[in-house]
């Protein structure tokens, strides 16, 4: 095929596409059209680009180092990859489930430096340097977490789709707030989508896992 | 099978097998040792460990991903599409388009009416106008957008109400109107002269989407002449049917997994026409191809629950006889037939006792996505009239709203022909006991009497309901496997949607084989590995499958049975099974361990299989329900909060109280949704689009909308008439009464009757400064 070449080059980093325009990585991030990853970064549109900026091409690849639970990945992704389809799609991670990539549902939800955030709206870039832990990460070995055996006692799932979200969400909730009450969670947990309502089954999953996670 | 059941539910146009008749003589349990307990899933460890692959979660090597480019106008004509920039784009392997030679096929949209799968007449906005397979999805995309298309825009219908006036945009070639239908019995006229009140309503509903948490769609890979397709399905074999039809494929090349899925709500009862573009964009580029819908696209492509205006006029005696009810309602299917009104009057046909009843619904068309059913299609915006105005026929003859409905409680299934009786009727109990529970009567004077403040204004309001299905149905076949070793194996075809499927069934085989629930391999919904089932939806999967697992559980035991008798030198009618032993009933000192039984050594394994037999001949077999909860409205800003919520269902038995009170406070939450936040707003005077598709704008329910207090109070009626598992269906029902209980509330709150969803904040506070001028 005609862009068999390019291809092979992308792989390695140094793509010259003769359709894409020269673009610093900032501007690229302006011009891109979807709203949800405009917002993720807002701060650092605002912010002056650098003089020495680095130039860099659509669809070129950069390199990044993600320290995902407790391991280090060395990869090439395109900057605008978001950290939920390098988990899934590049990764194989496929525990964080993927919902709406604009930020609306929270099944996308991992704990970035212990707060739980949305993998779909969080870059690939931008959480080098982070500790990302995803559901996998709440494993020890082949056996469950606190609270992740909080949800399986207390029948915190129906469909199970947003599950990994709501653990992940939990589980943040928890590390800041040990003992939260029952209005905390439903703050805590608000952000949190489950189309098939198993709420009540996930604020009492959350008071379990807290007792599960005390000493 | 009642034939809506049919039209609705199953694969449309594909022939059903039909199964064989069950071994009779099966007595309905007595006393329970694991079904009925609340157990935890069989399968949560995989769903909270992520170690359950979903269908969006399947990665193959050298896969592609695919994306589609959709109509962005309500009504256009394609005059021009230029994909030579995106096919020379980076990573961009195939694209498809109305022209491609490939891609010259219909899509089915109902028996009748069929379009291309790129059809340059686009009656929707979000209706498939191109796809490209691409290296990974951002290149996709890349290449969707530089897809350069013309339409010409043509002018569009989206309010249902005004899609048969004179000069209304025309859907298709023939008229808006898609069907009208018809129902009459006894004499209305001479019911509305009996009635000491007579009273005439308008309600609506918006239009609600589906919007399950896992996108629509998934992979295929080609083998040769072999498509194999994991799919978010609730069909698998729906799915099979209609991709071997439209590929023209034998149904062995077919093979469709489905073992995980991510919701439905009945959007994924069928398949969708994207699987068809993967299937081809797979064999054009011969590398697997993951199509996995967007979220925008769910909110326009994959079907809703349409909106619908109704007009209700009810007749009632002082002691609470319903002498007569009039309804006539208009709804939509979209921009082709779907069902825009299936059973939006069933409720009024069915729910009380009445003598004189005619309704009539008009479907008609109008420039959005078709509909599809959605979690008891009619029934929530029939419950949303009907209920309401029971409310307002109990206020005027000064009767308690619970006792109006008691003393219309029938014990037959007035709107089918010949009146057939129902299996089991938990109505009186529902309301009986619910009351009771709730503490009704003391709570409707309680709140009413003493309004927390001037502004908080507090009130209790119930609903009930009935769901028209619910009973199951055949065919099912389902096989158990015990191993030498006492462990066994459970292969059916059915989708776990979310309700516990695999539990519950897991459940009965523990019941009758003794092993652990936990222990049993369960291998499901896969067309290339386990028995035929119809979709999972309409509150029938536990209904339909419980009886024929059992079967294939007592056939197995039977079995056992039998090789035992060899070893115990007994008769095979005389052993009975405890534990992980044969034991002789008369001298239980006689026994002998499965994993000994000689015969099951040499053999290896007992495979038994089991059928779902048929319902009973002249009955009818429905869930029922009432719902009741209390509110707390604030006049000033029109916020509503629910304080609590107890909720009565009569589903048969009990499978697993754990999953069954889950479902129900499901149900309930959904409900809360269709009437108080949810509603599609399409911009109906320039452009026809819909303008809140996302979950930003599109409000579902979170955590912090509903309720902590929800009470899931079962009241057990084993139907032993039923099935042989005594279960009926309940993921319907739970959410059919909730936004009419949710009004009534209201209104005993403020005064204000809230005829139209949703009962939002804004619509409240108009609602009241209208009503203090």
């Amino acid at each position: 095929m005609k862009n068999e070449e390019h291809d092979k080059v992308k792989k390695e980093g140094t793509e010259n596409n003769e359709h894409s325009q020269g673009l610093t990585r900032r501007s690229f991030l302006t011009t891109i059209g979807a709203g949800a990853v405009t917002l993720a970064v807002s701060d650092k549109i605002h912010a002056t680009p650098a003089a020495d900026a680095e130039m860099i091409e659509r669809g070129e690849m950069t390199k990044v180092v993600l320290h995902i639970n407790g391991r280090k990945y060395r990869l090439l992704v395109e900057p605008r990859w978001s950290l939920l389809y390098v988990l899934r799609e590049q990764l194989g991670l496929t525990g964080t489930k993927v919902g709406c990539e604009r930020g609306e549902c929270g099944s996308c939800t991992v704990l970035i430096d212990d707060v739980p955030r949305y993998a779909c709206i969080t870059l690939a870039v931008e959480a080098e340097r982070a500790k990302i832990t995803t559901l996998e990460g709440l494993m020890k070995g082949e056996e469950l977490g606190p609270v992740q055996q909080a949800f399986v006692e207390q029948d915190a799932m129906q469909c199970g789709y947003c599950t990994p979200g709501q653990i992940m969400a939990v589980e943040g909730l928890l590390r800041k707030n040990p003992h939260p009450s029952t209005e905390e969670i439903r703050n805590g947990m608000s952000g949190n989508l489950c189309r098939c309502g198993a709420y009540k089954h996930i604020i009492n999953a959350a008071k379990r896992a807290a007792e599960l996670k005390r000493p | 099978m009642n034939k809506d059941d049919k039209e609705l539910y199953f694969a449309q146009n594909v022939p059903m097998p039909e199964t064989p008749l069950p071994a009779g003589g099966v007595k309905p349990w007595q006393r329970t040792k694991v079904v009925g307990k609340p157990l935890p899933r069989v399968d949560a460890y995989e769903r909270v460990s992520g170690k359950a692959v979903y269908p969006s979660d399947v990665v193959l090597a050298d896969m592609l991903y695919a994306a589609i480019l959709r109509c962005p106008h309500a009504n256009a004509v394609v005059t021009y599409v230029d994909t030579k920039e995106a096919e020379n784009m980076t990573g961009v392997r195939a694209v498809l388009t109305g022209a491609s030679t490939e891609a010259d096929i219909l899509w089915p949209w109902s028996a009748d009416v069929k379009t291309k799968l790129f059809d340059a007449q686009c009656r929707f906005e979000g209706e498939t106008v191109a796809a490209v397979a691409a290296e990974t999805l951002y290149q996709a995309w890349d290449a969707v957008r530089a897809i350069k298309v013309k339409y010409e825009v043509l002018p569009f219908v989206s309010d249902e109400r005004k899609s048969l006036d004179a000069g209304a945009a025309q859907v298709h070639k023939t008229s808006n109107k898609i069907k009208s239908d018809k129902y009459e019995r006894g004499d209305v006229t001479k019911g509305f002269a009996e009635a000491d009140v007579v009273l005439e309503q308008t309600y609506r509903n918006e239009c609600e989407i589906h919007t399950p948490q896992e996108l629509h769609g998934g992979v295929v890979k080609w083998d040769g002449e072999s498509l194999t397709i994991w799919e978010s399905t609730q069909g698998v074999f729906a799915v099979q049917a209609r991709v071997a039809e439209i590929l023209h494929l034998p149904l062995s090349r077919v093979r469709v997994i489905g073992h995980y899925m991510g919701g439905g709500f009945g959007s994924k009862l069928q398949p969708d026409k994207s699987t068809i573009i993967a299937a081809l964009l797979a064999k054009k580029t011969a590398r697997p191809v993951k199509m996995v819908l967007s979220r925008e696209e769910t909110f326009v492509a994959v079907g809703n629950r349409p909106p619908g205006t109704m007009k209700l006029k009810a007749g009632v005696k002082k002691d609470g006889t319903l002498t007569a009810l009039e309804f006539s309602g208009i709804g939509s299917s979209g921009a082709y037939p779907a069902g825009g009104t299936a059973l939006m009057d069933w409720l009024v046909r069915d729910l009380y006792l009445c003598p004189n009843v005619r309704t009539e619904t008009t479907d008609v068309y109008i420039n959005a996505g078709p509909a599809r059913p959605f979690r008891a299609p009619g029934h929530p915006q029939g419950a949303w009239a009907l209920e309401q105005m029971i409310d307002s026929l109990a206020e005027a003859i000064k009767m308690d709203p619970v006792d109006l409905r008691l003393k219309n409680i029938p014990l037959f299934s007035q709107a089918r022909l010949g009146n057939p009786p129902y299996t089991t009727t938990g109505l009186r109990e529902c309301l009986e006991k619910g009351a009771a529970t709730f503490g009704w009567s003391d709570a409707r004077k309680k709140t009413a009497e003493t309004p927390p403040s001037d502004h908080i204004r507090r009130g209790v309001g119930m609903a009930s309901a009935l769901w028209f299905a619910g009973g199951g149905n055949p065919p099912s076949m389902v096989i158990v496997k015990l191993f030498s070793d006492g462990s066994a194996n459970l292969n059916m075809g059915a989708s776990d949607i979310g309700t516990g499927t695999k539990t519950v069934m897991a459940m009965i085989v523990a019941e009758e084989l003794g092993v652990n629930p936990d222990a049993l391999q369960i291998e499901n919904a896969d067309t290339g590995t386990t028995q035929y089932a119809t979709p999972s939806g309409g509150s029938k999967t536990i209904p339909t499958e419980a009886p024929a697992v059992r079967a294939a559980a007592l056939s197995v035991k039977q079995q056992l049975f039998d090789l035992a008798a060899q070893d115990l030198k007994a008769n095979a009618a005389d052993l009975e099974l405890i534990g992980d032993e044969v034991v002789y009933a008369t001298d239980p000192s006689k026994k002998i361990k499965i994993s000994s039984v000689t015969g099951l050594k040499k053999r290896g394994e007992i495979v038994g299989v089991g059928y779902r037999g048929p319902n009973p001949e002249g009955k009818v077999v429905n869930p029922f329900a009432a719902q009741f909860c209390e509110v707390e409205v604030n006049m000033r800003t029109g916020e509503v909060k629910i304080i609590r919520f107890l909720a009565t269902h009569d589903s048969g038995r009990v499978m697993n109280r754990l999953t069954f009170d889950n479902h129900v406070f499901g149900g309930i939450i959904m409900g809360i949704g269709f009437g108080m936040t949810e509603a599609r707003v399409l911009d109906k005077n320039q452009t026809g689009k819909m303008v809140n598709k996302s979950w930003h704008e599109y409000k579902v329910p979170t955590m912090l909308d509903v309720p902590a207090d929800i009470t899931s109070l079962p009241i057990e009626l084993p139907d032993n008439e039923a099935n042989i598992a005594g279960a009926k269906g309940l993921g319907e029902p739970v959410t059919i009464p909730t936004a009419a209980a949710i009004a009534n509330a209201v209104y005993h709150a403020t005064g204000i009757r809230v005829h139209e969803t949703p009962m939002s904040p804004v619509r409240l506070v108009k609602m009241f400064a209208e009503a203090n001028k």
